[in-house]
């Protein structure tokens, strides 16, 4: 499906805020402000909110960004924004015929 | 062999590989100076990230410094971590999108303005030579306690081996040096972790054999009257500890040495994917860090717990309280809280793998492993230091004219000074800057990040605002840290002039600069005039991978 530039950075912007939400919930959220309730369930032996804070968040912090950089590339894929070349982006190179 | 024949070998090596990849990878080009040519893989510029992220601290502080605060170490751990997705989301693609050689340079750009520019470069400069400073300390203690060489003799052969490779093959010697240094750091922190991890519980894996550990540090730390190693908010209140995390994350993302990295990729694509397996790389410490904390904690408590006061005869405590950083108190050690008071947390990395009788070619892999993550830190600031001095400010400013030639040697001349410089800092350390050290984290977070995400995130942000909240940013953050570490700080004080900022300590202080700096940018934004349409263009463009063309849809 072609989208075009518009419907792009509104869908960055929707899925940056979403992402950020995430991160902002597992890494200030579950793992400080709610450590102590959290703390009350044990996951194997040790207590959740201490797993989530040393250990937890930073897992999920590297998939976010996995997350990141996988649906942006599909969406510049997709708004036909991909790089066709490497090095610096020339802003003169004439576009090329884009596939739907 | 013996510790220091092993250290020999070991750093020897090392160092060799270090000096043969910046001589094979020297540019005589700016471009190749500056970004590497923009040539860099995605995963190479990753490991780079890493290498050049995870410092001394890093790598000999940071699980001593979580083995004594147990679960508030969280904001050493969230803090340097959570960071990079605000820097994967927010700037990176942007900024390589953006494509030139600084962050002064965006700033310029982007907030029209070479006051702007100069005032950015200015604080790049000043944030990048106290954390320099730092490391070259920090090869000095680590040459000198395994090599038994004079510290002054250990922080000269760092600037030696700096110099060689940062002014030969600038960005792109530095770069490729800096995989080897992840390479070299990440096996002697994990080697280390996996074996005690195996001796203590059967399970290789130190992130699952904590599992196993903590019920029973938990148990020993209350067995002698110490709270739970697990139990939250014990030396940080809740506050603090939020306010510490979020101002190390903004901080992180804002630091000008570890943004660099993204100029060096070869697209936008390949910038969102080297934030990636930069985080990865990371992560793989950052986890084992908080694991290597518990069985330290563990081995020493449980060791105390079975011998007592005769602890102070063991061989380890012996050593250590020869060089000063354990020192046992009169009348000897009687209790757990005088045992953990007398150990200084520095060592707790390096004296790990002799606590658990780890052979001592591991224990030699340790010191090669903490001077790498010296030297690749150092020589990523050292690199922005040069490039701001000789691109921003001289450059763009004093001389414009000047030829690409000229330029190069201006950047390679630069850099060597500022290994000198930055090697004297670390020999006659002063003392307002150690203090600072600590502290660039809260000045990045209170001056470049809100500007930046600002800058690209929202057209209307203009030069008046970003000026103005930039500087109230970074002044209030500064003088605040100046008045709570009065004693350190300003000459003729001996205690803090206030404790904290309604509750805040100085290490958070940070997040309230950070947010001033986010509310003035706006407001005087809103009651100035809107940025000329050539910079909404510029910030449009940013935000998309493609340039545009009349044909897009």
């Amino acid at each position: 499906m072609q989208i075009d530039r518009v419907t792009y950075w509104r869908r960055q912007l929707r899925r940056t805020t979403l992402l950020l939400v995430v991160w902002a919930v597992v890494g200030l959220g579950l793992s400080i402000l709610f450590v102590e309730q959290l703390n009350r369930i044990h996951l194997g032996d040790m207590p959740l909110g201490f797993w989530m804070g040393q250990q937890g968040s930073i897992f999920v912090f590297i998939v976010l960004v996995l997350i990141y950089a996988v649906l942006s590339g599909r969406a510049d894929r997709q708004a036909g924004l991909e790089e066709r070349r490497e090095g610096r982006v020339d802003m003169s190179l004439p576009p090329e015929p884009k596939e739907g | 062999m013996g510790i220091q024949a092993w250290t020999w070998i070991i750093v020897g090596v090392t160092f060799a590989a270090y000096i043969y990849i910046g001589y094979i990878s020297r540019v005589s080009s700016t471009k190749g100076f500056y970004v590497a040519g923009q040539g860099v893989p995605a995963i190479a510029n990753g490991a780079a990230t890493a290498a050049d992220w995870m410092s001394a601290a890093s790598f000999i502080s940071m699980a001593g410094l979580i083995s004594f605060m147990g679960y508030d170490g969280v904001v050493y751990l969230m803090g340097w971590t959570g960071g990079y997705v605000l820097l994967a989301l927010l700037l990176a693609p942007f900024l390589r999108k953006f494509g030139q050689y600084t962050v002064p340079d965006f700033v310029g750009a982007r907030y029209y303005s070479k006051t702007a520019r100069v005032v950015a470069a200015v604080a790049a400069i000043f944030v990048s030579f106290t954390y320099v400073a730092g490391q070259m300390a920090g090869v000095g203690v680590a040459f000198g306690r395994f090599l038994e060489i004079p510290f002054e003799m250990g922080v000269g052969i760092g600037m030696v081996i700096v110099a060689f490779f940062a002014v030969l093959g600038g960005m792109k010697g530095i770069t490729y040096t800096q995989v080897a240094q992840y390479c070299v750091l990440i096996f002697a922190y994990t080697v280390p972790a996996i074996a005690i991890a195996l001796v203590l519980t059967g399970n290789p894996v130190p992130q699952i054999a904590i599992e196993e550990i903590l019920p029973k540090l938990d148990a020993i730390q209350r067995d002698l009257g110490l709270t739970a190693y697990s139990s939250p908010f014990s030396n940080l209140s809740m506050l603090n500890v939020f306010c510490i995390t979020l101002c190390l994350m903004a901080g992180t993302a804002g630091l000008p040495h570890v943004i660099v990295r993204f100029y060096t990729v070869k697209s936008v694509k390949a910038a969102r994917w080297s934030a990636f397996w930069a985080l990865l790389f990371i992560g793989i410490l950052y986890t084992t860090a908080p694991a290597v904390a518990m069985f330290a904690k563990y081995y020493m408590l449980n060791q105390f717990a079975e011998l007592g006061p005769d602890i102070v005869n063991q061989s380890w405590v012996q050593n250590w309280a020869a060089t000063g950083l354990i020192q046992i108190p009169e009348g000897g050690i009687q209790t757990a809280d005088q045992f953990l008071a007398a150990v200084n947390r520095d060592i707790i990395v390096l004296a790990t793998p002799e606590i658990a009788n780890l052979p001592n070619v591991v224990v030699a892999l340790v010191a090669a492993g903490g001077l790498a993550a010296a030297l690749s830190t150092a020589s990523g600031l050292l690199l922005v230091i040069s490039s701001s001095l000789a691109h921003d400010i001289y450059g763009s400013v004093i001389n414009p004219e000047a030829t690409e030639k000229r330029r190069l040697f201006v950047g390679r001349m630069m850099i060597f000074l500022a290994v000198v410089l930055a090697g004297f800092l670390g020999i006659y350390p002063l003392g307002f800057v150690a203090e600072v050290v600590a502290f660039a984290f809260g000045l990045a977070a209170a001056s470049f990040f809100p500007i930046i995400v600002l800058g690209i995130f929202w057209k209307r942000a203009n030069k008046e605002g970003a000026i103005a909240g930039m500087s109230i940013g970074l002044a209030f953050t500064f003088i605040m840290i100046a008045l709570m570490r009065a004693q350190n700080v300003i000459p003729g004080m001996d205690e803090p002039v206030i404790d904290s900022f309604m509750g805040i300590n100085a290490q958070g202080i940070g997040v309230i600069g950070m947010l001033l700096n986010f509310a003035i940018t706006v407001g005087v934004s809103m009651a100035t005039s809107a940025p000329p349409a050539s910079v909404q263009d510029l910030v449009e463009e940013v935000r998309y991978p493609q340039a545009s063309s009349d044909e897009d849809v």
